[in-house]
């Protein structure tokens, strides 16, 4: 019944996707819709981390930021084709996670968090300060995007559509991911590390596998990101870019997978939107933010869920 | 003897600052037998169990299973050489089903958990596997059942599950009646004596009838020291006992 119901909630939200090219007034409506599905990967794969491996990151977006870089330098730079440019950038932003990993994961909870906070401070560093190598503050702008398989992605639509693709099969490795044996295992790691070990099991390993691919799908998010917006500066790998993913998912509800896409729906449309119509935006997320988790302190997701579940009985 | 001890302590010792939480311990537990560690609270019993597992390492002396060191050994590997403990304090995975708890244990021993793609659910045999050990000790009926809607006495069920289905070859039992009722006990008592003998169990537990008609031999702990050991007969009838818990 719930399964039921939540299948055909997916099929609902998946059909109305598919229409929104032919929904929207304009490419610019469309735009947006983009922004926000690419940035819906940033949030989902963080919540590989949040939601089934219990440890908050604030240093997420280095991945999406070393990925998106790594495509724009290569394109812009050394004139690679996409189809080098990439695995490139996925092995280069995946690599980064490696590294992380190796360093974060030495500590817990808050320790955890400052390691990941400091660590994409590092890479934010590097890119606004290594002007050679990142064009600095002017960031790199790439001339147009490629035609893969005689889809030209210059055409709105079909960005769109190839982002909606993306996003599917990030949606479908994770719900596959949760229901794996690896899936059960992070959620016992997070659980009762002690009991876990234990068992047999190699805690730190499990946990570092998570964190990998979590950092993984984060670069699938930067390639998107570059090609979405055909340019790439320290901004895509800030701190504010971080903690705005943390807040997509926590708003939207940790540990589902329709609660890091309607973070990332919700707080796009407000911050792109809304902001042309008010002045302080900034205020009027952290309102929503407020009110969303006093009154659904699980986030919206799990809030509409058992709020639709309480009128029905 | 000649024989191999299951599980050889030697000499060890561990400080946690000023106290001496293990001091000088030393014990050998034969294999199939049933040991049975007492001593009033804070003499250690926990504390030594933990060292066993690789919770901690202690600052001297050696532990071995069946004359394999594994002093300094990760817990996993310790699992991996046949060690199994079950936890005084409940240490289970709440929102899932008591059949996923047994799982992950097998997932433990087995290996296999690293496969990222197929659904757990869908390990028809790995989850055969967990059913039996689950109606191994009575639980088959609520084995789809998430652990937060089960009694506690199935929860401690649960715990002994855990551990068998790993079939180890020692299994470290901390406290296994804890909080449970006449009725719970009596079927926990008779699940703990179908172990077959080719389990080595080492119990802490301080339901005395239970535990003494359990045990072939009994280790008494006291401020971390073995006081004496000998069979169940000696134990009871040496003034020690009675010094360390009645206080003279």
């Amino acid at each position: 019944m719930t399964r039921f119901a939540s299948m055909r909630g997916w099929a609902l939200t998946l059909i109305a996707l598919a229409m929104l090219p032919f929904i929207l007034p304009s490419d610019y409506y469309l735009g947006i819709a983009t922004h926000a599905l690419v940035i819906a990967v940033l949030a989902l794969s963080l919540d590989i981390l949040i939601g089934q491996g219990g440890m908050s990151s604030l240093g997420h977006a280095a991945y999406l930021g070393v990925s998106a870089y790594a495509v724009a330098w290569t394109t812009r730079n050394a004139g690679w084709p996409a189809y080098a440019a990439i695995p490139f950038a996925l092995a280069l932003g995946t690599l980064t996670a490696c590294v992380f990993g190796v360093l974060a994961l030495r500590a817990r909870g808050l320790g955890f968090l400052m390691i990941t906070l400091a660590l994409g401070q590092v890479m934010w560093g590097a890119a606004y300060r290594w002007v050679d190598l990142t064009g600095g503050d002017n960031g790199i702008r790439m001339q147009a995007r490629p035609v893969l398989l005689g889809f030209d992605l210059n055409n709105a639509t079909n960005f769109y559509i190839i982002v909606c693709a993306v996003l599917l099969t990030t949606l479908i490795a994770i719900y596959k991911l949760d229901h794996s044996a690896l899936g059960a295992c992070l959620r016992g790691t997070r659980d009762q590390p002690r009991r876990m070990r234990m068992l047999g099991h190699d805690v730190w390993k499990i946990r570092f596998v998570g964190f990998v691919s979590a950092g993984f799908w984060g670069a699938v998010a930067g390639v998107l990101y570059a090609y979405d917006y055909l340019y790439v500066g320290p901004s895509a790998l800030s701190l504010p870019q971080s903690a705005e993913a943390l807040l997509m998912v926590v708003l939207g509800g940790a540990g589902t997978l329709a609660g890091p896409v309607a973070g990332a729906i919700v707080i796009t449309v407000i911050k792109t939107v809304v902001s042309s119509y008010v002045d302080r935006w900034y205020t009027l997320l952290g309102l929503t933010f407020i009110i969303v988790v006093s009154v659904m302190p699980k986030g919206l997701v799990p809030g509409i869920r058992s709020w639709m579940k309480g009128n029905r009985a | 003897m000649s024989e191999i001890p299951a599980l050889e302590i030697a000499s060890l010792n561990k400080r946690f600052g000023g106290l001496a939480a293990t001091r000088n311990v030393s014990v050998r537990v034969m294999p199939g037998e049933r040991r049975l560690l007492i001593g009033p609270n804070g003499a250690g019993k926990t504390t030594l169990f933990n060292q066993i597992a690789g919770d901690f390492l202690p600052d001297s002396g050696s532990i071995k299973l069946f004359g394999q060191d594994m002093t300094r050994l990760d817990t996993r590997h310790r699992v991996r050489m046949g060690l199994g403990r079950t936890y005084q304090i409940l240490t289970l995975f709440p929102h899932d089903t008591l059949r996923h708890n047994v799982a992950l244990a097998l997932l433990g021993t087995e290996g296999g958990g690293w496969s990222f793609w197929s659904a757990l659910k869908g390990r028809h045999d790995l989850m055969a596997r967990a059913d039996e050990a689950l109606g191994q000790v009575g639980l088959a009926e609520v084995a789809g059942r998430p652990v937060s809607q089960t009694s506690y006495g199935e929860r401690r069920r649960l715990e002994l599950a855990m551990a068998l289905a790993q079939k180890p070859k020692v299994l470290l039992l901390d406290e296994p009646l804890a909080g449970l009722s006449a009725d719970e006990r009596e079927t926990v008592r008779l699940l703990l004596e179908q172990i077959p003998r080719d389990v080595t169990i080492v119990m802490i537990e301080h339901d005395m009838d239970v535990a003494l008609a359990f045990a072939d031999r009994i280790t008494l702990l006291n401020f971390g020291e073995v006081v004496l050991e000998g069979t169940r007969a000696e134990v009871i009838a040496d003034p020690r006992t009675r010094e360390v818990y009645l206080g003279h």
